[in-house]
């Protein structure tokens, strides 16, 4: 089944981490007949692997390597050295991710032409638009098994959209649904079994009911016989010759030994911390500032969602644990309607955390009466997130810190972030109509509570037109060297206002294709 | 006179009784630590007993929960009593009660009123151990299982089929 290649075989694509970007891209070429070797620093985690028990799932799933902040946003103080709550492990984060899945608005691919000059931001148009991606979303949707989307039904609501429901109808908002979810809502849907309704979504789901590069992607890839995954693979550098192109790459294997495979393309998928310390860590004297870093544009423009949370506490019990963790969204706010004070839009999603999770996020560093008297009606809360557009900007990027080393002796990621004042006016902005929402129900007590550590890691590899404001071009080839290929969320030009997964799917598949293409037109 | 003198010489028999009847909601022994009605007790090994007792109620005036026993408290923070935490948390405890002194009270522990106890932490709410406390206490009480039906929270549910058929939608009163 897993087809083993040689660590000398140069005829093979190296796919450097399995989520959302890098499973697919890796699980597409190999349905194309192409070998792939994909090399991901974690483990393989199956559905019965998984523990609905929240710290205890954490410390099974999580990147815990050691990342450093900087800047003004509250994370690098509440958080300093958990910037990110992402995953280790073959699928990587998708092993985590709600399955909320949400195509991008028209103009939010043209984000600059449509907002205009944005002091200190540093916007930019995609160079592709809604019509170019209009079929691989549709082939997204179809492998994702989205709801609400060919034909597939909604899920039901759970008791904490029920509540976010009433109230966002006596707000008057009209786009209230239980959302496009990549959760299997029907049980004829691709072999899935439908969602049971556990409530541990963000834990990795025990039934397969939600979508995971992990355990569907994956597996189907190996299946054709042209994909080895090697887990507990953390790769330390990419190598090239005096032509300038890649090479292959250096990797520490399960045991800690250094291997070196050789690679006829490179496709870089760690997540946009990860795979721009990797293009840093892999500077070279042609390449003095890292990989792929002509613009300098490597690992600037970091973005990761305007976000925060809003919470009610109501005098009768809601439950909101039981069910699915994210199926609700208000959408009425993620239009561009600058008369609100802020350029983009955002998106209402339920969201639902366990007691241990709500201690620790609800208010970080809270404590006294004010603190447990909220916990105290945790039965009784209701909770919904924010997910907006956020402002890219040049400052906010990630570095290597050279004081600080991972257990391989690298140089870790510093993520620097400082809040754009368009970011702090839609938070605030959200934070009202969320509290509103609530209070519409009868909420006694609401919480605008600041955002977690990261989910949404955008932008460090920016996708441009042209060479000089980017890392990428349209098909996520590095603009500098012809067979480096970025295919996570680094790529994203700007972050639109909806979770990113299946825009990072519907760019993998499409990247495949190209690849194939390429690879078949010698041109690669 | 400190807690801790008046009790010593005791056995623990006649304390937990002295206890009861004196209201006290634990009872401080030579090395251990007791409910007055005697339903838990804690020998603590490397802290010193009052300095552990200290640490239980300052536990308890940071995430106060009147529905929460204190042994959920004592559990919470009992990994300090090792041989590698003592001598930060003895320091730490002896600051608090220097902390208690100077506003005129003979320990944190005889600072009768919650409020009282409040301002000494709010004073010292940027300290290394203040801290230290605090961060443990997030998972050491909230993440305690025996915990989680005191705040409804219903935990694991995979082996129980989830909620589909167990309530997911149940909310009636909207
Ligand atoms: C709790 C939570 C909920 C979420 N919910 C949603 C949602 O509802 N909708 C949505 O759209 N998005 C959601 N997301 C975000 C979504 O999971 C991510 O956007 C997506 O998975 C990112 O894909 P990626 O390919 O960029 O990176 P990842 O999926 O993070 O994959 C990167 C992989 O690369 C590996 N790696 C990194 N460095 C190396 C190295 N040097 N060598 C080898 N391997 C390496 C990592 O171990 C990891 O497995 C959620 C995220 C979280 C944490
Ligand atoms: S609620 Fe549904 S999708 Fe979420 S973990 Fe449970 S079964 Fe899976």
């Amino acid at each position: 089944m897993t087809a083993p290649f040689d660590l000398n075989d140069d005829s093979v694509v190296v796919v450097i981490g399995t989520g959302a970007g890098g499973g697919v891209v890796a699980s597409e070429l190999a349905r194309k007949g192409i070998s792939v070797v994909a090399l991901e620093a974690g483990a393989r985690h199956l559905p019965e692997d998984f523990i609905n028990d929240e710290w205890e799932s954490f410390g099974q799933l999580a990147w815990l390597d050691p990342r450093t902040t900087s800047g003004d946003w509250r994370v690098a103080k509440d958080f300093s050295g958990l910037p990110a709550w992402i995953v280790k492990s073959v699928g990587g984060t998708t092993q985590h991710w709600a399955g909320a899945s949400l195509r991008f608005q028209e103009h939010e691919w043209k984000a600059a032409t449509t907002y205009g000059p944005v002091q200190g931001a540093n916007l930019l148009d995609w160079p592709i638009d809604a019509a170019e991606m209009d079929p691989w979303y549709t082939l997204a949707e179809d492998k994702l098994n989205v709801t609400r989307t060919g034909n597939r039904p909604g899920l039901p609501g759970n008791n904490n959209y029920l509540v976010f429901e009433k109230g966002a109808k006596a707000l008057g908002y009209k786009e209230v649904s239980t959302g496009r979810m990549a959760i299997t809502s029907r049980n004829d849907d691709n072999a899935r079994l439908m969602c049971q309704q556990t409530g541990f979504c963000f834990q990795g789901c025990k039934w397969g009911a939600k979508w995971s590069a992990g355990y569907h992607e994956i597996p189907e890839g190996e299946a054709t016989g042209n994909l080895e995954v090697r887990p507990q693979s953390h790769v330390a550098r990419i190598l090239h010759n005096e032509a300038g192109k890649v090479t292959g790459v250096e990797y520490y294997d399960a045991n800690g030994t250094l291997q070196m495979q050789k690679a006829r393309i490179v496709c870089v998928a760690g997540n946009s911390f990860e795979s721009p310390r990797l293009l840093m860590n892999s500077a070279s004297s042609m390449f003095p500032d890292g990989l792929a870093n002509s613009s300098g544009q490597v690992g600037r423009n970091y973005m990761r969602h305007m976000t925060g949370s809003v919470y009610g506490v109501f005098d009768k019990p809601v439950k909101m644990w039981r069910g699915t963790t994210m199926a609700g969204i208000i959408q009425d706010e993620a239009r561009h309607d600058p008369s609100r004070g802020f350029v983009g839009g955002y998106e209402l999603e339920t969201l639902s955390l366990g007691l241990p999770f709500m201690a620790a996020f609800l208010d970080p560093g809270g404590w006294g009466r004010e603190f447990t008297s909220a916990l105290d009606h945790y039965e009784n809360m209701a909770g919904m997130w924010i997910v907006g557009e956020d402002m890219p900007q040049e400052t906010n990027r990630v570095t290597l810190n050279h004081d600080v080393k991972d257990k391989y002796g690298l140089p870790v990621a510093n993520v620097h972030f400082d809040d754009h004042p368009n970011d702090i006016a839609m938070r605030n902005h959200a934070y009202k109509q969320g509290q509103a929402i609530y209070e519409a129900v009868g909420a006694t007590r609401t919480f605008p509570t600041p955002p977690y550590p990261s989910t949404h890691n955008l932008g460090t590899n920016r996708m441009s037109e042209n060479a000089r404001d980017g890392v990428v071009n349209k098909w996520g080839q590095t603009h500098d060297i012809a067979n480096l290929f970025i295919s996570d969320g680094s790529q994203f030009t700007t972050g639109a206002a909806e979770n990113p997964t299946l825009t990072i799917v519907a760019l993998a598949i499409r990247q495949a294709d190209h690849i194939a293409r390429e690879m078949s037109a010698q041109n690669l | 006179m400190s807690q801790k003198e008046s009790l010593r010489g005791l056995t623990r028999r006649d304390l937990l009784k002295r206890a009861s009847a004196a209201g006290a909601s634990f009872v401080v022994g030579t090395g251990f630590l007791a409910a007055p009605d005697a339903a838990w007790a804690y020998e603590a090994t490397h802290l010193d007993a009052e300095t552990f007792a200290t640490l239980v109620q300052m536990a308890r005036d940071i995430y106060p929960h009147d529905q929460v026993a204190d042994e959920y408290y004592v559990i919470a923070v009992k990994g300090y009593d090792s041989a590698d935490a003592a001598a930060g948390i003895t320091a730490g405890i002896a600051a608090l009660n220097a902390a208690a002194q100077g506003k005129g009270f003979d320990s944190y522990l005889a600072t009768g009123w919650e409020r009282d106890r409040v301002d000494i932490l709010r004073g010292m709410e940027d300290s290394a151990f203040f801290q230290q406390i605090r961060g443990g206490l997030v998972t050491g009480l909230y993440n305690q299982k025996a915990v989680w039906p005191i705040f409804g929270y219903e935990g694991e549910s995979f082996s129980q089929g989830g909620y589909i058929d167990r309530g997911f939608n149940d909310i009636n009163w909207l």
